[in-house]
């Protein structure tokens, strides 16, 4: 059984503990184990960057350092923290100078960055190293007749990390299609939900969360899956405000990659935090005898 | 004679760990604008921005709302065909803005921001509700009661924290932190 150091990230504790429900039970289903990293902290998201950079690599290195000492790669689920530990490991690895420098502030918890780890986001684990096709294989309930709109965001594919297509991905959809769900053509999949802009600039973000729900149920989506805590819960949080501030009829659930995946495995679907949500994906999936 | 830092040079000294080509090799294309997601609640849009700062316009710059718009998707940095990185290009002038206390009356990010790291200096994780200060007030009435609405929503289906969460060794990560900022004693 393969074995990663899992990094929750402080949003699955409690906002979007569903998310680390599934992601344990999925895993589990498909034979990986994912090990809670021992005493992790923020990954500083975007705030951190906002006051001084070598600060936010510093939060970033220590969690490195301690999937290092375990010598396990590192596996994130939310796409926020994924960005930060996977820049924060290039750039440390890249630049020997800023390396020795957060290496003395490391030093203070008896850690040490040397740069031996990988860090990988949960959709990337099920794609690449469990593979589409021993998903496949473990269906019991393929969620046929699903329509769902497979959103990417942001930062599982931005900045680029290497060669790989951010304009015209397609795991998303193919990840749905082995479970048996339609993937819906989303024209809007890669544009960005607001992230906290929701919190520091309202108005901007409840029009671009309109933009992205509306696109959805225009393209014939019953749910949208996400891959981000942060996603999920400005997509389906606040439908309520989105429909307050522009008189619109918005209700369409939002759930987690690894929910749909889990059910599709047969895993009852409690133990995959459904029905926490504010908008109950309930009615959708009993059309799909889930 | 010494010659004055051009705010163009100034801006690229606090890009020192951007991987992006120079703001000078800027076309003005407008790629960036064409794609980025909240150019309609920006003041300037990030081409007209990147054309102010290399024409020097510093105090236009510092004042407009659009690198505190800036939501992080690195749509543009992606689409740029000079290679600059614009994201890190909006982080550096946050920074700066912070640093100077120079920005925009009313905006909610650098309060935000200040609040965040604030902390996690104390507890090493997020805690929403005290993240919450930082803008719930600023709200009209309108928006803090739908905020107060869908707050009690999330409590009601065990989605907020009540406590606030702290990592096993504070006392170490504080002494990190305080290796790369010097914060005196604040706590």
């Amino acid at each position: 059984m393969k074995e990663y150091a899992y990094y929750p990230g402080c949003s699955v504790e409690k906002m979007a503990l569903s998310y680390h429900m599934s992601a344990m039970e999925t895993t589990r289903a498909l034979g990986i184990q994912l090990k809670e990293l021992e005493d992790w902290n923020c990954c500083g998201t975007t705030a951190y960057f906002h006051v001084d950079q070598i600060l936010s690599h510093a939060l970033c290195a220590r969690n490195l350092a301690i999937a290092e000492r375990e010598k396990l790669d590192l596996v994130a689920v939310c796409a926020g923290c994924y960005k930060n530990l996977y820049f924060a490991n290039a750039h440390l690895k890249n630049d020997p100078d800023l390396a020795e420098h957060v290496n003395v502030a490391l030093s203070e918890d008896q850690l040490n960055f040397a740069g031996t780890i990988a860090v990988r986001h949960l959709i990337e684990v099920f794609i690449q190293d469990v593979g589409l096709e021993a998903i496949q294989a473990k269906v019991s309930h393929p969620l046929t007749g699903l329509h769902v709109a497979p959103y990417y965001g942001c930062q599982i594919l931005r900045p680029r990390k290497d060669h790989e297509d951010v304009e015209q991905p397609r795991f998303f959809e193919d990840l749905l299609t082995a479970i048996g769900a339609t993937a819906v053509e989303y024209p809007d999949r890669l544009r960005c939900c607001g992230s906290s802009l929701l919190l520091t600039s309202r108005p901007a973000a409840l029009g671009m969360l309109r933009t992205l729900l509306q696109s959805a149920v225009d393209s014939g989506a019953a749910v949208i899956a996400t891959a981000c805590p942060l996603c999920q819960v400005n997509l389906e949080c606040y439908q309520n405000q989105v429909n307050h501030e522009f008189g619109t009829d918005l209700s369409i659930p939002v759930l987690y990659f690894t929910q749909l995946v889990g059910l599709a495995l047969g895993i009852p679907p409690d133990k995959l935090g459904i029905g926490k949500e504010l908008v109950l994906p309930t009615p959708v999936l009993s059309s799909v005898g889930r | 004679m010494a010659e004055r830092l051009s705010f163009s040079d100034e801006v690229s000294n606090l890009l020192y760990a951007a991987h992006g080509n120079p703001l000078t090799t800027c076309i003005q294309c407008g790629t960036c604008s064409g794609t980025c997601p909240v150019v309609p609640y920006m003041d300037h849009t990030p081409r007209r921005l990147i054309g102010m700062i290399t024409a020097g316009l510093k105090e236009e710059v510092m004042a407009s709302n659009t690198y505190w718009s800036c939501a992080s998707c690195y749509h543009c940095n992606v689409r740029c065909p000079q290679g600059i990185d614009i994201a890190e290009l909006m982080y550096a002038l946050k920074r700066l803005s912070i640093w100077r206390a120079q920005h925009k009356e009313g905006l909610i990010g650098p309060v935000f921001s200040e609040t965040f790291v604030k902390t996690i200096f104390k507890s090493g994780r997020s805690y929403e509700p005290v993240l919450a200060t930082s803008y719930l007030f600023t709200f009209g009435v309108q928006e803090f009661l739908q905020e107060a609405q869908t707050a009690t929503s999330l409590m009601l289906k065990g989605r907020l924290p009540v406590l606030p969460p702290r990592i096993k060794r504070l006392d170490n990560f504080g002494r990190m932190l305080r290796r790369i900022i010097p914060m005196g004693d604040a706590k």
